[in-house]
């Protein structure tokens, strides 16, 4: 902070013009979603964290294997296909279950930690509109968490699999069940569709709430968030002893009805006998919770506007 | 065109009026103290000109309503809060790389050279850096924005004096050309004296008083009375009188000189002096007009 050259002086005066180019909106978003990366690496490092844990429980199992594979070629086709999938299934579904932990506290804590460490006046301080900000955020959970946790799978179902082979070439036995019987290319496709669809589009109505608590809330969000669903069922119970409210709740997170139709699949070996996109993508369940998820969003966009820094 | 005008700006939170009818006026290229005792509604003032904050009233800002643009307002304003506001979890070339993708006047080769200058590491979370860096880091930001207008409330909070005299050097070694106008809010008045062009006081959130520095050091005379002068002193009508070390101070709005010269020391008050002075005309002033 001394004297500046006489350089730096001229060029401060320089004429505006040069600098004056527009930012494309599509620039803001990139920015304010790369930003929430910096600000939240839970959200990939929570997921690596599970992977590692999934090989390493798998490393550790390891040492059966050869006895396993052993006593399964004695076992039916079904039962002999339940037992190699089961861990890469058990993989999947630990990273899905991290995945819904780390979108809720990232929605809780992203419109409400700004305004508590009053980094939202520097946020605001810069020409990125509210819209941007909000649509960045909401995008995290709804989209990218589920690409993120896809990949993430991926790589982790893969080096079982290496590992899996390794181990069995090493005691002599046939490495390829593994890679033949559990129809890699439609379970990732599955995998992609279940977690875009399901996890992003059909969840997204849980993740717009949580980020409107989040933008409303001035202490105690998480409070804000489950109390008033558990208050709106219980008045519900009290008032018509009916829990239609609890059940839509369940109904959401259970997946709908593509949700039993995938319970379902879990029955069969080709994992994309029971997916229909056509018919879950057009169903009124999904469009309503769209419609919502909107203005839910629409009403944090707002508040981020009005409320004032805590 | 005025940087900022505002005209009957109105802002009440419930019951408490934070503002009651603001009328100004800055002009481009001007340097504006607003100075007032804490709750007069100076933060206010500065949300709503920054778009921050609904209000009832005219307001523009660089031609724009800040309310309904600030987005757009924001390419050519920048804002230093206080300290706190740079988000703790972020590195310094973060931040750096943030405000390069979003903004459209920023000059990044700007924005090192000046941290250079510092002894603030590249890699450093905000929240390793000191309060006095991470204003320095603030200010490398705003410095490299090629913004018109410049709004500080309370920069300086909490700094020690050798960071608050870098701040005020650096600001207007390397940032007012006078082209630029710069809003700035301070309970240090004493330190920005000779930075400001325009000063101005709010109370109870109405602008009480309002002058450029060129009339402030014309018009506003502090005479330190002789003894026996103090009935011809007092009889020129003074805005203010007080005692310090046993003898009177008198303030005098528009008094000649010369005439003053024959009571006693002559000398032109500080900021605080006549703000002091103003607050004491005003309803219930006295009592809330501390600095």
């Amino acid at each position: 902070m001394n004297t500046p050259s006489n350089a730096m002086r001229d060029s401060f005066s320089e004429p505006r013009a040069a600098a004056a180019a527009v930012i494309p909106p599509s620039q803001h978003f990139y920015w304010s979603v790369r930003r929430e990366f910096w600000e939240n690496r839970s959200l990939y490092i929570a997921p690596l964290g599970v992977g590692a844990l999934a090989v390493a429980g798998f490393l550790i199992g390891a040492i059966h294997l050869p006895a396993k594979m052993h006593a399964a070629s004695a076992l039916g086709p079904m039962q002999q296909h339940a037992l190699i999938e089961r861990p890469y299934i058990f993989a999947e579904l630990s990273l899905m279950g991290c995945m819904i932990v780390v979108a809720a506290f990232y929605c809780l804590d992203s419109l409400h930690g700004e305004r508590r460490d009053r980094s939202i006046l520097f946020w605001k301080s810069l020409p990125v509109s509210d819209v941007t900000t909000v649509l960045a955020k909401a995008c995290i959970p709804i989209l990218i968490l589920p690409l993120v946790t896809f990949v993430i799978t991926l790589a982790t179902q893969w080096i079982m699999l290496l590992l899996n082979s390794a181990v069995l070439l090493a005691a002599g036995l046939n490495p390829s069940p593994p890679w033949t019987q559990l129809m890699w290319i439609h379970r990732s496709v599955g995998l992609l569709y279940h977690l875009m669809v399901i996890h992003g589009l059909w969840y997204a109505p849980f993740y717009g709430w949580l980020l409107l608590v989040s933008a409303w809330a001035r202490h105690a969000a998480f409070l804000w968030a489950v109390l008033p669903p558990l208050a709106i069922g219980a008045v519900e119970k009290i008032a018509f002893n009916s829990s239609h409210f609890g059940a839509l709740l369940q109904q959401r997170f259970a997946g709908g009805p593509e949700g039993a139709a995938l319970g379902a699949a879990g029955m069969s070996t080709d994992p994309l006998v029971h997916i229909n996109p056509g018919q879950f993508l057009t169903s009124p369940g999904m469009w309503l919770g769209l419609i919502v998820t909107a203005a839910f969003l629409a009403a944090a966009m707002r508040l981020r506007r009005y409320r004032d820094p805590m | 065109m005025a940087c900022i005008e505002a005209r009957g700006l109105r802002k009440a939170y419930g019951a408490t009026i934070a503002l009651d009818g603001v009328n100004l006026r800055v002009e481009e290229g001007r340097v504006l103290g607003l100075i007032g005792p804490n709750g007069a509604g100076k933060t206010t003032a500065i949300n709503a000109i920054l778009g921050l904050t609904p209000y009832e009233g005219e307001l523009r800002v660089l031609g724009r309503d800040p309310w309904t643009e600030r987005d757009q307002l924001m390419r050519d304003v920048c804002f230093i809060a206080d300290v706190a506001v740079l988000p703790r979890w972020m590195r310094v070339s973060q931040a750096f790389d943030f405000v390069a993708g979003v903004h459209p006047r920023f000059d990044r080769a700007k924005a090192e050279a000046f941290l250079a200058k510092t002894s603030i590491r590249r890699a450093s979370r905000v929240r390793e850096l000191s309060k006095g860096m991470v204003t320095q880091l603030h200010l490398a930001l705003v410095m490299a924005m090629d913004a018109r207008l410049l709004v500080l409330d309370e920069p300086t909070l909490g700094l020690d004096i050798l960071y608050r005299k870098q701040f005020y050097d650096s600001l207007l070694t390397d940032y007012f050309d006078g082209n630029r106008t710069i809003v700035v809010t301070t309970h240090q008045v004493e330190e920005i004296q000779h930075v400001l062009t325009d000063l101005m006081f709010i109370h109870r959130g109405r602008i009480v008083f309002g002058c450029s520095m060129e009339e402030f050091e014309s018009c506003y005379v502090e005479v330190t009375v002789r003894p026996g002068q103090i009935a011809a002193a007092r009889a020129l009508k003074p805005m203010n009188e007080r005692q310090a070390l046993g003898r009177s101070i008198l303030l005098f709005d528009r008094v000649d000189r010369k005439s003053l010269a024959a009571l006693g020391d002559v000398r032109t008050p500080s900021i605080a002096d006549l703000f002091v002075a103003v607050m004491d005309g005003q309803p219930g002033g006295a009592q809330g007009a501390a600095l």
